[in-house]
């Protein structure tokens, strides 16, 4: 049976399905600090998660926590260190996956959140915090991203986290994951692993700001089963980080 | 050891110069010494340098009021919101005035303030290649490896004039108990000429003796010591206090204008001469709230020799 789920709530779930079981993910907010509990819950329970304030958790918070910082994300950590004790456990190859997001986009999985001159104007974004490290460090990224043509550049005006180049040492982008499909970027260009249900190649090329190749025979993202839902509603039960206007299915 | 308690407005008055270096926000988004911020703010402090990961808030305050000549971190803005809009307008309009921006990664600011407290010119790393952070970067330089290895980055070293740090206790000499997420903390209260520790409370020297494990910063480093509870909210404080939603939504929105930044500035800050007078403002039932009254005790701990 199928119920009710968000647009987010399948981003959530595709977040955890990028997590493998034994292994050491650099967690972000928002949606991946859900999929990373919601992996935890169902086929990785022995994941472990490292946050870049120094938090070092193997179960999720008990309670819903807005930042890494908040007072629930403490309770129960295995660790509380520094951040520079993360750092290095990230830059000694200890991290196979890490998540991380952006403002824009480019078919290398270069992520800009810097500053951009798009709409014409320079508009000044917060800056790289912790995700310039995980591009350059982790065993592999995951990128989440709103799926806007302003967002999806041939090139973009800054990279702050960078993406696939020649040289690299370890890493770079595996997976994208928008608000319209699941993406694979792992030879260097975006080649569609599987669109959400509902939504056609012809949306996604509208909604991507460079040629992108869409095999007809591109599988439909797989939906949330009941049990995830249920564990995405119990972790956010207001849906700050996962409701939204689309409800599909 | 000497007495170093000090009201706020003096560790302000004393210890915080124009033109000055100032690490604060350290541990990411707790424990955010907002009291401070907005004493230096009152007090018109010109021409600091803000250094930090990321900041929460605290530097678009900041940079919104004028009192921001450069600012060294990784990330600014709010994180319940996105952007700050005073970083913004100063980044891109130069109001109330130009800032110039320093950028960095999280692990890049704090190789920075590590290489300092270690006493060193600069750390080696592989964070940031291939990205544009580091191209033509003031203090990012590529580095050979002496051993044969690949190239390398190294960061400078970056020693603040002064460190604020808010932590749960401290005895009156200053040693100083944190615990929960550290963040930079420790590298940059080590890191800088002067530190301002702002506690809780302040407890006898016996307690901070009994596990002296949990003492982050030793009190020879400290150069002022403020007993000012709810220093950091509307940010978390571990057993202390719970984060404070709302005002960092509100600011959001407020800041959007220079007018609104203004009206929240007069109402939050200007208006206020300290502290205690801004938690009577925030009302006895909001703080009550905010106030963690459970008890998750850590296990002792056997020191006995």
């Amino acid at each position: 049976m199928t119920s009710r789920y968000t647009r987010r709530e399948l981003m959530v779930v595709a977040a955890a399905r990028e997590i493998r079981d034994h292994e050491v993910v650099f967690v972000g907010m928002r949606l991946p600090l859900l999929g990373f509990g919601l992996a935890k819950a169902t086929h990785a329970p022995d994941a472990v998660g490292l946050f870049e304030n120094g938090v070092i958790r193997d179960r999720p918070a008990e309670a819903f926590i807005y930042t890494m910082g908040d007072p629930p994300n403490i309770v129960g950590a295995v660790a509380c260190l520094g951040l520079l004790d993360v750092m290095s456990l990230l830059q000694q190859g200890r991290v196979d996956v890490g998540f991380i997001g952006g403002a824009e986009v480019d078919p290398l999985g270069n992520l800009n959140t810097t500053r951009t001159s798009s709409s014409g104007a320079l508009v000044r974004l917060p800056g790289s915090g912790g995700a310039g490290d995980i591009a350059s460090l982790a065993g592999r990224t995951v990128l989440i991203m709103e799926h806007q043509p302003r967002r999806f550049r041939e090139r973009v005006d800054y990279v702050t986290s960078p993406g696939h180049f020649p040289g690299r040492r370890r890493g770079g982008p595996a997976t994208l994951i928008t608000t319209l499909g699941v993406f694979d970027l792992s030879s260097g260009r975006v080649r569609a692993a599987s669109l959400h249900p509902g939504v056609t190649p012809q949306q996604v090329r509208e909604a991507t700001g460079f040629p992108i190749a869409i095999d007809d025979h591109t599988p439909a993202t797989a939906t949330p089963s009941a049990d995830e839902l249920a564990y995405i509603r119990h972790a956010d039960p207001e849906g700050f980080w996962t409701g939204d206007s689309m409800k599909t299915g | 050891m000497s007495d170093k308690r000090r009201s706020l407005r003096e560790a302000i008055a004393e210890q915080v110069h124009d033109g000055d270096t100032i690490a604060l926000g350290l541990a990411l988004e707790s424990g955010i010494p907002f009291a401070a911020v907005h004493e230096i703010i009152r007090q018109q402090r010109r021409d600091l340098t803000l250094v930090g990961p990321i900041s929460d808030m605290a530097f678009d305050q900041m940079i919104a009021a004028g009192t921001v000549a450069k600012v060294i971190a990784a990330w600014v803005g709010n994180v319940a919101g996105g952007s700050g809009y005073g970083f913004r307008r100063a980044y891109e309009q130069g109001q109330p005035r130009r800032i110039v921006m320093e950028d960095h990664s999280n692990f890049s600011v704090g190789l920075a303030l590590k290489a300092a407290a270690m006493g060193l010119p600069f750390l080696p790393t592989f964070t940031g290649l291939g990205g544009d952070i580091v191209r033509g970067h003031p203090r990012i330089r590529p580095v050979d490896d002496p051993f044969g290895g690949p190239t390398l980055l190294a960061v400078g070293a970056l020693r603040p004039d002064i460190a604020i740090v808010h932590v749960q206790r401290a005895d009156p000499q200053g040693n100083a108990h944190l615990w929960g997420n550290l963040g930079l903390t420790v590298e940059a209260a080590y890191a800088a000429r002067r530190t301002i520790v702002i506690c809780e409370e302040v407890v006898p020297e016996a307690v901070i003796r009994s596990d002296p494990n949990r003492t982050v910063i030793p009190g020879f480093l400290v150069t002022a010591l403020v007993e000012e509870p709810g220093g950091a909210l509307p940010s978390s404080v571990q057993g202390y206090w719970r984060r404070d939603f709302a005002p960092f939504l509100a600011y959001h929105q407020l800041s959007r204008t220079l007018d609104g930044f203004q009206s929240w500035l007069r109402e939050w800050v200007l208006d206020l001469p300290d502290r205690p007078a801004y938690l009577r403002h925030m009302g006895e039932a909001a703080v009550e709230r905010l106030r963690v009254t459970d008890r998750r005790l850590a296990a002792e701990a056997n020191f006995a020799p």
